[in-house]
């Protein structure tokens, strides 16, 4: 027998179920119990960058909106900047820019919103080093044995999802239809095999009342299933 | 400084990449056992990624975002008397897969009162709302990955899936680790309970040691004695690499 590597393993996932309203969102639930609830204010009131809503419906494999989900958001900020110490420009974040926020869809229509700001371009993976191939190259072969593209990450919003009957959360990221140029050359959407599931990262820009509103619906099953990710 | 582990040249000290995850201890994304999932379960596989600074960072908590009775669902939400049930601790550490301490990190917990019912306004099952019970709270693990709280044991309660499913005790756990992919919700269960093989939810773990590290030991030495007794929970997040060449960056 070799000698053991003694790691430990991950503890399993199991699903959130249909109270988790009651633990991450007990205002929601119902009741005020902490004085301060977590993730209500992803930007902060100093951030700099465009104002936006976000809205949708989480919808599952008959097509009924989910009423009980919950969804965590996590961006940088306008500049790219991550408020975090791996990110080491993370000192340039504006004070009160959390980048982090809960959001739960109505109990009655499914439908989800929150505001925040519009993120902006986040660097990619790095090179080798020394670098063995350029840029192209290894986003060509991204599919095969390729390292991931090391191109900068067009702007998007990192998504969490969890709700009673789903037993691990699921990972994805919303990508915005006006960054036509940066989505195509980004390291992630590209390295989705079926390109008209490409779309289905993608949310659509519009405008209500002067504001900004952009409209991402998540399929969780069906027809045009949402890419999620094993990250 | 060392910069073996981090990802980049954007990034900073605390960048390393997350081990992958070990999905077949998980349970999947389609348990039909557990009739929800049937629905709600993604059938495309996913798609695997390397990390970059979007999932290596994370939000960080700090003190001021918790109240003082953050910990102790006994007094959290008493309002003329405290709540009725079994007085336990619930106590350990929060590490990652390489067995060191996760430091300052956000747990959040919630759970049945002793009867089995949730202060949620979805819940109607018979056994009535505490009074003085809310059933939530939240803490941050010290330097060392330690946590801890006191609250009352969670009773059991039916569920709509067959028409006969009881969930065991259990109580729902929220850790959120240093880098967005350790993100991970669990349910805690208490040794000995006799409704354990019997749960879909359990039973959608497909690793029987899997399971076994979701269940708390009783741990007496943790209890206080004539007051409260206490159950002793490690949670395990992923761990991140630190040496590998792949890793080494720009120019050393
Ligand atoms: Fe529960």
């Amino acid at each position: 027998m070799p000698q053991p590597l003694n790691y430990l393993r991950e503890t399993a996932s199991q699903t959130a179920g249909p109270y988790v309203h009651i633990g991450l969102a007990p205002g929601a639930a119902g009741f005020d119990l902490f004085e301060k609830e977590l993730g209500t204010d992803i930007a902060g009131p100093n951030a700099k960058g465009e104002r936006i809503t976000v809205e949708g419906t989480v919808i599952d494999g008959m097509g009924a909106p989910l009423k009980d989900v919950l969804i965590e958001v996590w961006q940088a900020n306008a500049a790219g900047i991550y408020p975090h110490p791996a990110d080491r420009r993370a000192g340039e974040v504006e004070e009160g820019f959390r980048g982090w926020g809960r959001v739960i869809s109505n109990f009655e229509t499914g439908l989800f919103s929150f505001e925040t700001i519009k993120p902006g371009s986040v660097p990619g993976r790095p090179a080798a080093h020394p670098p063995r191939r350029s840029a192209d190259e290894e986003a060509k072969d991204a599919l095969g044995r390729g390292r991931q593209d090391q191109r900068p990450m067009a702007p998007h919003l990192n998504l969490w999802i969890v709700a009673r009957g789903i037993n691990i959360g699921l990972n994805t990221r919303m990508y915005f239809s006006d960054e036509e140029e940066a989505n195509a050359k980004d390291p992630v959407l590209n390295l989705i095999e079926q390109v008209d599931r490409r779309p289905t990262l993608i949310a659509k820009r519009g405008e209500r009342d002067g504001k900004v509103v952009y409209r991402f619906d998540i399929r969780l099953q069906g027809e045009n299933e949402t890419v999620f990710l094993d990250v | 400084m060392t910069r073996m582990g981090r990802i980049g040249s954007n990034t900073g000290p605390g960048a390393a990449e997350y081990f992958q995850r070990d999905r077949t201890l998980h349970p999947p994304a389609y348990t039909p056992n557990y009739k929800t999932s049937v629905a709600r379960s993604p059938r495309y596989a996913l798609l695997s990624l390397q990390n970059s600074l979007s999932e290596v960072t994370g939000p960080t908590f700090g003190h001021s975002d918790l109240g003082p009775l953050d910990n102790d669902l006994i007094l959290n939400y008493a309002h003329d008397g405290e709540p009725i049930g079994e007085r336990i601790i619930v106590h350990g550490r929060v590490l990652d897969e390489t067995g060191r301490g996760v430091p300052n990190t956000l747990v959040e917990f919630w759970q049945a009162n002793a009867g089995g019912r949730y202060r949620h306004k979805k819940d109607t099952y018979l056994a009535p709302i505490d009074p003085n019970f809310g059933g939530c709270g939240r803490t941050l693990t010290d330097e060392d990955g330690y946590y801890y709280f006191r609250t009352v044991k969670p009773g059991a309660y039916p569920w709509r899936n067959w028409v006969n499913n009881w969930r065991p005790a259990h109580i729902h756990f929220s850790v959120f680790g240093a880098g967005f992919v350790q993100r991970l919700i669990t349910q805690m269960y208490f040794e000995g309970d006799p409704l354990l093989p019997h749960c879909p939810i359990v039973k959608s773990i497909p690793d029987q040691d899997a399971i076994d590290q979701l269940i708390a030991p009783l741990d007496l030495n943790a209890a206080v004695p004539l007051d409260c007794l206490a159950y002793k929970f490690d949670i395990v997040l992923r761990g991140s690499r630190s040496t590998l060449f792949e890793n080494r960056l720009e120019g050393n």
